[in-house]
């Protein structure tokens, strides 16, 4: 298989695609690529979406034709080509304040037993690292997450519930993430956050983007409560933290 | 000055607000929304000297009944779904004056299942993200992000003055009457992954409309399309008019609500100006698929737009 290849998503959309795997390397090219695209501000680029391996790029074939968009693109991936973070690059540490147990997390007690732990270890390995939020899809806001203990991997329900209330914090295989709005879903559940991930009159309309990384931060029912209020009272701020991306990537290794 | 411009008398099946669609928030996992048929929406617009932007109404198979609360120009473009004014049959893809306290309805589906009504200086409806369409199963955009019930009122922006009204000549109209489609497909990216029969089994075999099909996706049923190995791939974006196929074999054809990423191949996609086509398909309809290339694909977006200008006369009124 190719490093990177560029082929046809219909007619008005190419993928870029890198070496099929996921990793907090090529979520790297994938966004270096999205972002010099981005600085290029090429007319007929409609919008960019990436996921794990892959950018896709929308453009409109009125005002663009194929081609030019292939030479842009080729030209942009051959000065991308061995590329490293540098000193002063900086990826946003977002907290994720969550409530686990209970009524906000139905599933921890049997994670715990799947997993041979008990409730608290569960919390503890889960909490304990920083998630790389390689894109945003499936849903609005919705984070694919990676980087989860491999300890925690427990299968998903196999009765998948009706609905998840937004915010729940689950867990599916080797995956962890965050419901942003109520859905049905086999996730097991293991915490929820107060804080919104989807909003879709802000803008961006979303808490996390492809890159960050999250933090979840064990919270106790006051502050759940307290935070909550916070975001219907619309006072509430994010707490993000600017960490260099060379650190958060060794801490990963 | 805001004021009134329609009241939904009757809701109808699904009648949404729809723009061209909501770009440029698909990294968010926000889906494109928009018209269904959006081609038609842009021809309506056209035709009553609108911008292309412009908000109108996606009515769905059985129509709703609207009075017009002022004096306006408005078109009706795409499924012909009987549209009456005061009871008499009303002209579609064509530009019209309407008074006051007339009323619109609709008789019932002659051909294709969605219409479009653009009425002049668009549907005025909050922006969200940069668009006025209607996001279902978000909640999001529209008319309170949901389809029109009775009772609702709609606002419009200032009617202009509409300096001459358009008609496209009956010859460069899409051909809606039908019960088999045939859909143009550009292969890919993941055509590799399904087994030689099932490649021809997809350009050669016709695959029936399910009854699940909605705005988020045409559901088809048919002969099951094998993989070699397995339907996953690591999730990437996906597009309107993408052909996904799930582990089950069935294709589902991704429309204006899909979610902007997924994880099954997909074995090909439409080309852009069959989109059309595909959101017009009723229920148990037909549809066999055919390969171009992406040359030929462009070729036949930009013959489109030459064939609308030589398409549209001036009527009087």
């Amino acid at each position: 298989m190719l490093e990177k290849s560029i082929f046809p998503l219909g007619d008005r959309a190419c993928l870029v695609t890198f070496r099929p795997e996921i990793s907090p390397a090529v979520q790297r090219k994938v966004s270096s690529l999205e972002k010099r695209l981005k600085e290029k501000g090429m007319a007929g680029i409609v919008e960019t979406v990436p996921a794990y391996c892959s950018l896709a790029v929308y453009y409109d074939p009125l005002s663009l034709s194929y081609d030019e968009m292939l030479f842009l693109l080729e030209k942009i991936l051959e000065d991308d080509e061995g590329v490293a973070p540098t000193e002063d690059d900086h990826v946003r540490v977002v907290e994720i304040p969550t409530l686990y147990g209970n009524d906000c997390g139905p599933d921890l007690i049997d994670v715990a037993r799947h997993c041979g732990l008990t409730p608290e270890e569960v919390i503890e390995r889960h909490r304990s690292r920083d998630y790389l939020v390689y894109f945003i899809g499936f849903t609005p806001g919705f984070p694919y997450l990676g980087g989860m203990d491999k300890r925690l991997k427990t299968p998903r329900l196999e009765d998948p519930r009706l609905n998840i209330p937004a915010g729940s914090v689950g867990i599916a295989g080797e995956q962890t993430g965050i419901y942003p709005v109520d859905s049905p879903g086999g996730w097991r559940i293991i915490g929820r956050t107060p804080v919104p991930l989807y909003q879709p009159v802000k803008n961006p309309p979303t808490l996390l983007e492809a890159g960050d990384y999250v933090r979840f931060v064990q919270v106790e029912r006051e502050v759940y409560h307290r935070l909550e209020e916070e975001v219907r009272r619309g006072s509430w701020k994010p707490r993000v933290e600017l960490r260099r991306r060379v650190e958060v990537e060794t801490t990963l290794a | 000055m805001r004021s009134p411009l329609l009241r939904i008398v009757q809701g109808g099946l699904l009648t949404t607000v729809q723009d061209k669609g909501r770009y440029g928030y698909q990294r968010y996992g926000v889906p494109v929304s928009g018209a269904m048929d959006s081609w038609s929406l842009k021809v309506a617009n056209i035709l009553i000297g609108n911008g292309e932007s412009c908000a109108g109404l996606e009515i769905t198979v059985l129509g709703p009944r609207i009075e017009f609360c002022r004096d306006t120009f408005v078109s009706i473009c795409g499924g012909d779904l009987s549209p009456l004014l005061d009871g008499e049959p009303m002209p579609m893809w064509q530009g019209l004056k309407v008074r006051r306290g007339q009323l619109l309805s609709f008789g019932g589906r002659v051909s294709g299942c969605r219409a479009y009504l653009a009425v002049a200086g668009g549907i005025d409806v909050p922006e969200v993200m940069g668009s006025r369409s209607t996001f279902l199963r978000g909640a999001t955009g529209g008319f309170g992000g949901r389809a029109l019930k009775d009772g609702d009122v709609l606002y419009g922006g200032e009617t202009q003055a509409a300096a001459r009204l358009l008609k496209l000549n009956p010859d460069f109209r899409p051909d809606l009457d039908r019960k088999e489609w045939e859909l143009r497909v550009i292969m890919g990216p993941q055509d590799h992954y399904f087994t030689g029969e099932a490649l021809e089994v997809f350009l050669s075999e016709h695959f029936t409309v399910s009854l699940n099909s909605d705005r988020m996706g045409i559901r088809l049923e048919g002969r099951v399309l094998e993989y070699k190995d397995g339907a996953d791939i690591l999730s990437e974006a996906v597009a309107f008019g993408s052909v996904q196929v799930p582990a089950h074999g069935r294709p589902i054809v991704l429309m204006a609500e899909s979610q902007t990423t997924g994880g099954y191949a997909k074995i090909a996609n439409v080309v852009t100006v069959d989109h059309s086509f595909a959101a017009q398909c009723m229920p148990g309809d037909k549809i066999r698929f055919s390969s171009v290339t992406l040359e030929f694909a462009h070729r036949l977006v930009h013959e489109r737009e030459t064939g609308l200008r030589r398409g549209l006369v001036i009527v009087d009124h």
